[in-house]
């Protein structure tokens, strides 16, 4: 089984202005990204589950254009406040990294 | 336009960069003036860097790095006699960003021997103004968005409207052929000349969309660049300047993504831009044509709302755990030192501040200091932490006190496993604390519904020479 990281050109996260954040994962080719939108892997409750969160918290767009998944979830602070640990929201993606992709 | 007499067939634009100060080469400006663009557009903010250029006043780039961009693009925008629009002057438009903006533009006219006519529009908010529009009910939250009262007015450091592309078009119609603005919507800067012109909505919004990230949109950025479009009747072409990198349907099309809740639907001051039914086309190996996007009008026009209050004043203390007995015990150890250092802070101070009047924090760095609530792994599996004490209040000495008062009860916090004084945290520094300044939040995630999409935008101007 391939895992997200390998199949993905690209997994990211990032703010969307300072109190929401996006996580793309985008794949080279068509193909690649058909194997995992038919693995059915990445849907919103794995989103909600990864971050503790419930599922209505999250957006989850399939972005057939440019072969990529979009999530955005609320920030769990606001971009800079106290207890913000990720100004740019840019480590947000780490967990998706080593997920697995039954079927690939 | 000085070149445009009614409509045009095309209308050619040159981003400089995608933030003035972030840089481009010299060269791929050269190469995009070759192609002689109807103006140069550059936006110089971002609330990306926090809340805390907005609330100190000051700019996320050094003023020379400003400097250096704003003097190429000014220069070439005045020998081909065309307008130079800088959108969110210093990071965030307020009125010492932009004040530091027009000072090194007026430098710059004067060491280069330069004469223009200059329009600086303002879009920092008068609190009275913003008050009469809250009790009116015209400022409406967005989600999320946090409280915003009467009182979230009177204790912003400074609030910012961002402007749409109609102040920029009035300071042009009024003699312009230099605007400099505070706080302006990345894409206003450049969708406001080619719908004037012409262009669909749909075509024009989506280029500046573009456009206002620089070459951002290439397969493979090397380093901050320039961008050049072409907006026709029916699409627009995006080319890179630099002859090393590629635009690919995939580039551009993924460009919607970056830094957008929604990768279809962009909203905007005057609309929203809809790009779920984007077409995407090579028209060689690094230029791509963009068709088939939207544009839907808004019922109401809106102005965005940004501001950001002082929090206190922040010091903190960086050390590490490698103790295999200490972080087996970690949190409870926390736990204890924690409460040790509330009670040794009442014994300082009495009843003269309570737990409302400061913030202590510990960050763990090793279990989930990048993640905080958000992370899924729940145990510790490294050999060392890295621990930041982080202490704010209201002043910078009683921050620096508590701080320091954290250092030394979580340096000697005790674990049954030892008998005897132990000396538990690694600390990185002497003195080990540092103290950070004025830490400031952002409070404001709102739109106001003004009369016109001028009211909020006085336009200043001014003859440079």
């Amino acid at each position: 089984m391939a895992t997200l990281g390998e199949l993905a050109k690209l997994i990211r996260s990032k703010n969307a202005g300072p109190f929401v954040m996006t996580i793309d994962i985008m794949f080279a080719d068509q193909e690649t990204y058909e194997k995992v939108k038919k693995s059915g892997i990445l849907n919103r409750q794995l989103i909600a589950d990864t971050y503790q969160i419930s599922e209505n918290q999250v957006q989850l767009f399939e972005v057939d254009n440019c072969f990529a998944y979009k999530a955005s979830i609320p920030r769990p602070y606001f971009q800079g406040d106290i207890l913000d640990s990720d100004s740019h929201a840019g480590q947000q993606y780490a967990p998706f990294v080593d997920m697995e992709v039954p079927g690939t | 336009m000085p070149d445009a007499s009614g409509k045009a067939d095309e209308i050619r634009i040159l981003a400089g960069s995608g933030v003035c100060g972030a840089g481009f080469r010299e060269e791929s400006l050269e190469e995009g003036m070759g192609k002689k663009p109807h103006f140069i557009g550059c936006d110089g903010g971002s609330t990306d860097p926090g809340p805390y250029p907005l609330g100190s006043g000051e700019t996320a780039f050094g003023r020379t790095s400003i400097k250096r961009d704003m003097r190429l693009m000014l220069l070439a925008a005045r020998k081909a006699k065309i307008p130079l629009l800088l959108g969110t002057a210093g990071t965030s438009g307020g009125k010492p960003h932009v004040a530091a903006a027009k000072e090194t533009l007026f430098e710059i006219a004067e060491e280069e021997g330069l004469k223009f006519p200059l329009a600086v529009i303002h879009a920092e908010q008068d609190k009275e103004y913003l008050k009469k529009r809250l009790k009116e009910g015209r400022i409406k939250p967005l989600d999320p968005a946090p409280e915003f009262t009467e009182e979230t007015i009177d204790k912003a450091e400074r609030i910012v409207g961002m402007m749409g592309e109609e102040p920029f078009l009035k300071a042009l119609d009024n003699g312009a052929e230099v605007v400099l603005t505070g706080r302006s919507s990345d894409c206003a800067i450049y969708a406001g000349i080619p719908v004037r012109e012409g262009i669909p909505e749909g075509i024009a919004w989506h280029a500046a969309k573009i456009l206002e990230c620089g070459a951002a949109s290439v397969e493979q950025r090397k380093t901050a660049d320039s961008l050049f479009a072409t907006c026709r009747k029916d699409h627009f072409d995006v080319e890179p300047l630099d002859e090393d990198l590629r635009c690919t349907p995939q580039s551009v099309a993924s460009h919607s993504l970056y830094e957008n809740a929604d990768p279809f639907r962009l909203v905007e001051s005057n609309g929203t831009m809809d790009l779920s039914t984007s077409k995407y086309e090579a028209i060689d190996d690094r230029r791509v044509r963009v068709s088939h996007s939207g544009f839907e009008p808004a019922d109401r026009y809106t102005v965005k709302l940004e501001g950001a209050e002082k929090v206190g004043y922040q010091t903190i203390v960086i050390g590490g755990v490698r103790d295999p007995y200490i972080l087996r015990q970690l949190d409870s150890w926390l736990a204890t030192g924690e409460a040790n250092i509330h009670k040794r802070i009442k014994d300082i101070y009495g009843d003269s501040i309570t737990r409302d009047d400061y913030v202590f924090n510990i960050r763990v760095y090793g279990r989930n200091g990048v993640m905080g609530p958000l992370e899924p792994q729940k145990e510790l599996t490294t050999h060392e932490v890295c621990l930041i004490l982080e202490a704010t209040a209201s002043t910078q000495e009683m921050a620096t006190s508590i701080a320091t008062v954290a250092r030394h009860k979580i340096l000697h916090e005790p674990i049954p496993e030892w008998s005897g004084l132990i000396t538990g945290l690694a600390c990185t520094y002497s003195p080990a604390h540092i103290e950070r300044g004025a830490v400031y939040r952002f409070n404001v995630n709102h739109v106001l519904e003004p009369d016109d999409p001028y009211e909020m935008f006085p336009i200043e101007y001014l003859n440079v020479a």
